[in-house]
């Protein structure tokens, strides 16, 4: 039998005993639908001696959605929160980037707080054992280089590919992070550090796509929530060389505020490009005007600034931040547009 | 460690002693013997190991067995009933959906999933649902149409 290493499997009912747990298994993982984690230890990349499967701990499954609030347990599923009504009526790039993600079995099992922590990845890396180990791995377990950008003097580019965090960023969410120190409640986009800088050390809060996430050791995250902005549209919507599974060519969720001919607030995130979820920079400045050539010239110069696509085994990286351009530009013009 | 493991399986309680780095695959392929549910890329991608799981489509492949404790599994297995075939199944017969065999029962289980929840899909409907699996033979023009004949039988009074 192709038996997984041995690890110890805790079940817990509630929230209490999943912290109690965590903390008394410094070394342990959070399980929720394996999608991720049972992968990674199927490939040897990951080995914890303890698991923790958060499915049965109802407080972590709630969603809540009205016109004022939005609120996700961690342990929601990807499927339950694409198929929740007033998510869709309030938050609809939510509920899409919910349903954006892989395909419907996957989606059945995977969860919220799952696909805001999930693995980077690279063509490399995303990889089998056997097959790495013939490389002599890579930076991002326990070899020296990397092999995607072997210029990269130590730092690892594998990609962000969540569908969720864009559109959360979007959202300006915030999450509450529970761990040894006790609960606190952040940005989400401080969640994110992979800016994988050149030429800067990998601090706390400069990382790449090996330390790509700022939780504290034993730190997870239990909800997600966002405050409605009225008069906001929101969308979804990605890109993959096929439909379903795939990894995506790009990610992009956008959102903005429309009042007669002009654009009030602009909001652009995109997934699956850099070693983190990236809400693009500079948008204000884009502001306050109609929607015209300026916008998306600008627009399109700050994906090229920001915007650092690797290459996959399809795609070469720049033609994945054109894409990136042209399906932000797209997504713009057709809420704007919306009636 | 190991643990006392019970579920109902294919309409059947079960106890069974497993290991908690047991996949529910090879609980059900090793340990009960039952291996119509089939290994493909073992890594979440190709939907050959699909069960249902309380009705819904689940990848045995990533689920521990210990994780199903007191949880429904249902298995290709359990769709034949005194030797006559069910709706998917007479549909992936009749309509040609299957070649080589290998991804029939995922995608047999995740069409059962979607008809007992959604009897009458439309073709868009059964092809988000057939999403996760992957097949290299059919092209799956005649797996949509065994999915779409099924959903007839069934109205006409056959089990998904």
């Amino acid at each position: 039998m192709d038996a997984l290493p041995q690890f110890e499997l805790l079940r817990p009912r509630s929230l209490d005993e999943v912290i109690a747990a965590r903390a008394a298994h410094p070394q342990s993982s959070l399980l929720g639908g394996g999608t991720d984690l049972v992968v990674n230890i199927r490939r040897g990349i990951v080995a914890p001696p303890v698991l923790i499967e958060t499915n049965g701990v109802a407080a972590l499954r709630a969603i809540k959605a009205d016109e004022r609030d939005l609120h996700i347990g961690a342990a929601t599923t990807l499927a339950e929160l694409a198929a929740a009504p007033e998510v869709e009526r309030h938050y609809p790039v939510v509920a899409q980037a919910a349903a954006h993600v892989a395909g419907p079995t996957q989606r059945n099992m995977g969860t919220v707080g799952g696909n805001l922590c999930l693995d980077t990845r690279c063509i490399f890396y995303n990889q089998s054992e056997w097959w790495r180990s013939a490389n002599n791995h890579c930076l991002k377990t326990t070899g020296t280089m990397c092999h995607v950008a072997p210029k990269s003097r130590g730092v690892c580019f594998a990609t962000f590919s969540g569908d969720l965090a864009p559109a959360l960023l979007a959202l300006d969410a915030e999450i509450d992070v529970a761990g040894p120190a006790g609960r606190r409640t952040m940005p989400l986009a401080d969640l994110y550090i992979g800016y994988a800088r050149q030429d800067e050390p990998v601090t706390e809060s400069n990382g790449d796509g090996k330390y790509f996430l700022s939780l504290q050791p034993g730190e997870f995250i239990t909800a997600v929530h966002a405050r409605n902005t009225p008069g906001l549209r929101s969308e979804y919507d990605k890109i993959r060389i096929r439909r379903s599974i795939e990894y995506p060519v790009t990610g992009v969720a956008v959102a903005l505020r429309r009042e007669g001919e002009t654009l009030l607030d602009l909001r652009v995130a995109f997934t699956g490009t850099n070693p983190r979820p990236v809400r693009l920079a500079g948008t204000a400045a884009l502001c306050g005007g109609p929607l015209d050539d300026r916008v998306f010239k600008g627009l399109d110069a700050l994906v090229r600034d920001q915007i650092m696509a690797m290459k996959t085994t399809f795609t070469p990286g720049h033609y994945r931040r054109r894409v990136a351009g042209v399906l932000a530009g797209r997504l713009v013009q057709q809420l704007f547009e919306q009636g | 460690m190991m643990r006392i493991l019970q579920l109902n399986l294919n309409s059947r309680a079960r106890t069974d002693a497993v290991a908690d780095n047991v996949l529910l695959l090879d609980y059900l392929r090793e340990i009960v013997g039952l291996t119509g549910t089939k290994t493909g890329c073992d890594g979440g991608e190709c939907g050959a190991c699909t069960v249902l799981i309380d009705d819904i489509p689940r990848l045995s492949c990533l689920t521990l067995a210990a994780s199903v404790s007191g949880r429904r599994v249902d298995t290709i297995e359990s769709l034949a009933a005194d030797g006559r075939l069910s709706a998917v199944q007479r549909g992936f017969h009749e309509k040609l959906g299957s070649q080589c065999g290998y991804c029939t029962p995922g995608f047999i289980m995740a069409s059962v999933g979607l008809l007992r929840r959604n009897p009458h899909p439309s073709e868009d409907e059964i092809c988000t649902a057939l999403g996760s699996n992957i097949c290299r033979c059919t092209g799956y023009v005649k797996i949509i149409e065994a999915v779409k004949y099924a959903a007839q039988l069934c109205a006409d009074g056959l089990t998904p």
